[in-house]
């Protein structure tokens, strides 16, 4: 019996979230942000394991053979994808909200647009 | 918001979601007793079904085939928007800046041959997909991957042919509009979006899945050239200047 994996991925998500409130630099908020996602594929992939389960890859492997869920598997790679996309959109926000306002302290962005 | 303010709005809210979370996981079963039943289900069905041995890209290609579909669009629209935010500014922008070069040879030559090494990586991950570990999506993240380690150690004029606009957006349109072909060729057959109408080959090789094949090359290019693009943006918008400056002097 044990929770540890669980409780990685609820500490990565806290970690990560402390990190984007506390940022003063966009980038590092943004990178935060990818730490706070990182926490759903732990929790997803340690959801689908099973004890003694091999991938879910059956070449020259029996049918029947314990493997770990192959549906969250294909949720985390779907979760990559979108992270990767978000973070490429966040970046360009920053580089702009660096062209507009001179900065990339979030707390200063806010102090020009206000 | 001030930030006194946040961080003392920061604290409890971090307790509170903490306490969730604690809640949450005292539900679930212990790690490693997964109870099912939809991976015990595909870890049967998936390769008498379809004869792919990767079950997870046979389940991202046929059982959520339309989430996938969804996925790349996701990656298609970032790159829209990435192009939208950054592609008018590159033109307005001149800023002087100071570009610094790599001068050991020993690392530019290991960085060049870790392009070859990447590629080869990229394009078996891509080809071997649903056969073994991989698929489009991973092995067009390592191939984009490796071709910009030729912009970091090489030159500038080296990486440009794989940042031309003019060859990457349509082959985007190809990966992305490919996998929407096949999709909507199994309706005008009468079939059910995305079905599988070629077949399902020989269980272990390259010419297994039918339909996957080609969803999975749709999906390999719509990747790596969402990727390359993504870094042409971002490159033209902060490198471009420097390197023109260095050029003219």
């Amino acid at each position: 019996m044990s929770y540890l994996p669980y409780i990685v991925a609820a500490w990565i998500c806290l970690v990560g979230i402390a990190g984007i409130a506390t940022s003063r630099n966009l980038i590092h908020l943004a990178v935060c942000l990818t730490v706070a996602q990182s926490s759903s594929y732990v929790l997803l992939l340690s959801v689908g394991f099973v004890k003694h389960g091999r991938a879910p890859i059956f070449l020259g492997t029996k049918l029947g053979t314990p493997a770990v869920d192959p549906v969250v598997q294909a949720l985390t790679l779907t979760d990559v994808v979108v992270s990767v996309a978000v973070i490429g959109l966040i970046l360009a926000l920053a580089l702009d909200a660096h062209r507009l306002s001179g900065t990339v302290d979030p707390d200063h962005i806010a102090d020009v647009s206000g | 918001m001030s930030r006194r303010v946040r961080m003392l709005v920061l604290g409890p809210g971090l307790l509170g979601l903490g306490a969730l979370f604690a809640w949450a996981i005292a539900g679930l079963p212990a790690f490693g007793h997964y109870r099912g039943p939809y991976g015990y289900v595909l870890n049967r069905l998936v390769v008498p079904l379809r004869h792919t041995t990767n079950v997870v890209m046979g389940t991202n290609f046929d059982v959520r085939g339309v989430d996938t579909m969804g996925e790349e669009f996701i990656l298609y629209a970032a790159v829209v928007g990435v192009t939208l935010l950054l592609r008018d500014e590159s033109n307005a922008r001149h800023v002087e800046r100071h570009t610094r070069r790599l001068r050991n040879e020993t690392v530019r030559l290991a960085g060049v041959a870790m392009v070859g090494g990447g590629l080869l990586v990229g394009l078996w991950l891509m080809a071997f997909g649903y056969i073994t570990p991989g698929g489009g999506f991973q092995g067009g993240v390592v191939a984009a991957g490796a071709v910009l380690l030729l912009y970091l150690a090489g030159s500038h004029r080296d990486y440009s042919p794989f940042r031309d606009a003019h060859v990457l957006d349509p082959l985007e349109g190809v990966g992305a509009g490919g996998y929407v072909v096949v999709g909507l060729a199994a309706l005008a057959s009468g079939s059910a979006f995305l079905t599988n109408l070629f077949g399902r080959g020989t269980t272990g090789t390259l010419l297994s899945g039918g339909s996957i094949v080609i969803l999975n090359w749709a999906a390999a290019i719509a990747v790596t050239c969402a990727m390359l693009l993504l870094f042409a943006e971002f490159l033209e918008t902060y490198v471009e200047p420097l390197e023109t400056e260095e050029a003219g002097a």
